[in-house]
């Protein structure tokens, strides 16, 4: 028989990995909604991602806001149009920057170790150990860590926006003079609810996708502990893809309703 | 040979364990050719064959890991493919199973890897005494000071017994052993064999030993099966199989 070109097997295996990812998506959802839930477990892990990505995000948003306000402030003295700083950077980084580079962090932070941890898990037994021992391993690793992700994103994000803010308004203060209050006021004057809503909303979404892709690379992880690695790696390569394919979606339909 | 019918060792008591005709591939590739296992109460029954012949696919049909093809597995009068899940749940409670590599939980303390098991059956009585039966169980493997330590600080003997002291949290009435000796040094390998018989002396357990390590089979096999193309090739104590005139046979004891 002829062997199938590569380019081929390389397509069909995309997508039937798509299908793959769909079904665990299904099973999530129908073990996140049957009982026993793992409630203990769930917390724990928000406490995980939440805590343990806490300075990443703080940094990050801080560097971001700084970064962002130093290079556009030269275009804007330029037009004349300095005064619009705080209302132009905060749409930016609430809308558009500030959740996509934070979930971005996160699918490296996160995603990464929900990959490299149930990868692991999966080459030491240990995930066999959970089943023997009468547990279901999906729902006590798999839901509660994609529902922790979930929850946890948004809360992030929020956070990384808010000190991207910060970051903005002290570069303001130093440059342009402008105290922090009126840099607020402004902020908070120019901000309207479609700004932030649909923007929240989406966060949802990356932090479910950042979940997904983890626990379904790892928990699926083979071929020893070069696997935990190719799995640590493709989660954060699928989840970057994915968030941006998402956040199209997202400002597409947040631009029908508003 | 009918390896069932061929063995010359005496069967007291009933089988905790009946595994009858299991068949199980993977595509073309045939693991399990009609395999046969009866295990009895109390007694050890190791399990040798070479590397690829079907000892891991046998024990994960066994505990529910893999669904088998054809055949039965009745373990404790029960037939498992007709348990539900919360049946099957409550049946796993009775086996303690030691993995190859211990399958400690690493994000988990020496305490939270024994309380786990417990915390999954949900009885109020063992939760309520979660302490002290951690503490006994630690104790009967000799680590009761290693009890807030992470796995990642023990050895690997060390996270071997500690598992031990996992599977015997929950008293089971069948412990399987799959290579409990594997991957350890001489010395810590007769320590873990000697652990094995002061287990199943104290707790009166029945044993499935998965074994490579014929120094071990000869210290706790009560009788031993050659699993050889996916049957059960030859039944018959350790003396038994030793004598046997069968090249196959003799190739596990040069």
């Amino acid at each position: 028989m002829e062997k199938s070109p590569p380019f081929r097997e390389n397509i069909s295996a995309f997508f039937a990995e798509i299908g793959e990812l769909t079904y665990f998506a299904g099973r999530y959802f129908r073990e996140a909604l049957s009982p026993p839930f793992e409630f203990r477990e769930f917390l724990r892990q928000c406490y995980y991602m939440g805590n343990k990505s806490l300075f990443l995000v703080g940094v990050t948003g801080f560097i971001l806001g700084l970064v962002f306000t130093i290079q556009t402030r030269p275009t804007l003295l330029d037009f004349g149009a300095v005064a619009w700083m705080p209302s132009m950077i905060s749409v930016s980084i609430v809308r558009e920057i500030g959740p996509v580079m934070i979930a971005l962090i996160c699918a490296g932070r996160i995603g990464s170790g929900i990959g490299a941890e149930l990868g692991s898990m999966r080459v030491t037994e240990q995930i066999d150990a959970m089943e023997v021992s009468g547990t279901n391993p999906f729902k006590f690793l798999v839901v509660t860590r994609i529902m922790a992700a979930t929850l946890m994103l948004p809360i992030l994000v929020i956070l990384g926006d808010f000190i991207a803010l910060i970051g903005s308004a002290l570069i303001e203060n130093i440059k342009g003079d402008v105290s922090y209050l009126l840099y607020f006021n402004e902020v908070f004057e120019a901000l309207e609810f479609s700004d932030f809503f649909p923007a929240t909303i989406k966060t949802f979404f990356f932090g479910f996708a950042i979940g997904l892709v983890g626990c379904f690379k790892g928990y699926n992880s083979k071929k020893g502990t070069a696997g935990v690695g190719k799995a640590s790696n493709s989660a954060v390569v699928f989840t970057s893809m994915l968030l941006f394919i998402i956040d199209f979606i997202a400002v597409f339909v947040t631009d029908i309703f508003y | 040979m009918n390896a069932q019918q061929n063995s010359s060792t005496d069967k007291k008591g009933k089988p905790v364990i009946e595994i009858k005709n299991l068949y199980k591939s993977f595509g073309k590739l045939k693991v399990l050719n009609g395999f046969n296992l009866q295990l009895f109460e109390g007694e050890n029954l190791v399990l040798m064959g070479k590397s690829g012949s079907g000892k891991s696919v046998m024990i994960k049909c066994l505990v529910g890991l893999l669904e088998p093809d054809s055949g039965s597995i009745e373990i404790l009068d029960r037939d498992i493919s007709k348990l539900n899940h919360k049946d099957m749940d409550e049946l796993k409670a009775e086996i303690g199973f030691l993995f190859q590599g211990s399958a400690l939980y690493d994000s988990m303390t020496v305490r939270e890897n024994l309380e786990f098991p417990m915390r999954r059956h949900k009885n109020k009585v063992v939760i309520e005494n979660a302490d002290s039966l951690v503490l006994e169980a630690l104790e009967s493997v000799g680590l009761a000071k290693a009890i807030d330590l992470m796995p990642e600080e023990l050895s690997g003997g060390m996270q071997r017994r500690v598992a031990l002291a996992r599977a015997l949290i929950l008293k089971p009435k069948i412990i399987i052993y799959d290579e409990p000796t594997t991957g350890l040094d001489p010395i810590t390998s007769k320590e873990i064999i000697l652990l094995m018989e002061n287990i199943q002396e104290k707790y009166k357990t029945s044993s499935l030993i998965i074994t490579h390590d014929v120094d071990c089979a000869r210290v706790v096999a009560n009788r031993m099966i050659l699993l050889l193309d996916g049957i059960d090739y030859v039944v018959g104590t350790f003396e038994e199989l030793q004598a046997s005139k069968d090249p196959k046979v003799q190739a596990f004891f040069k």
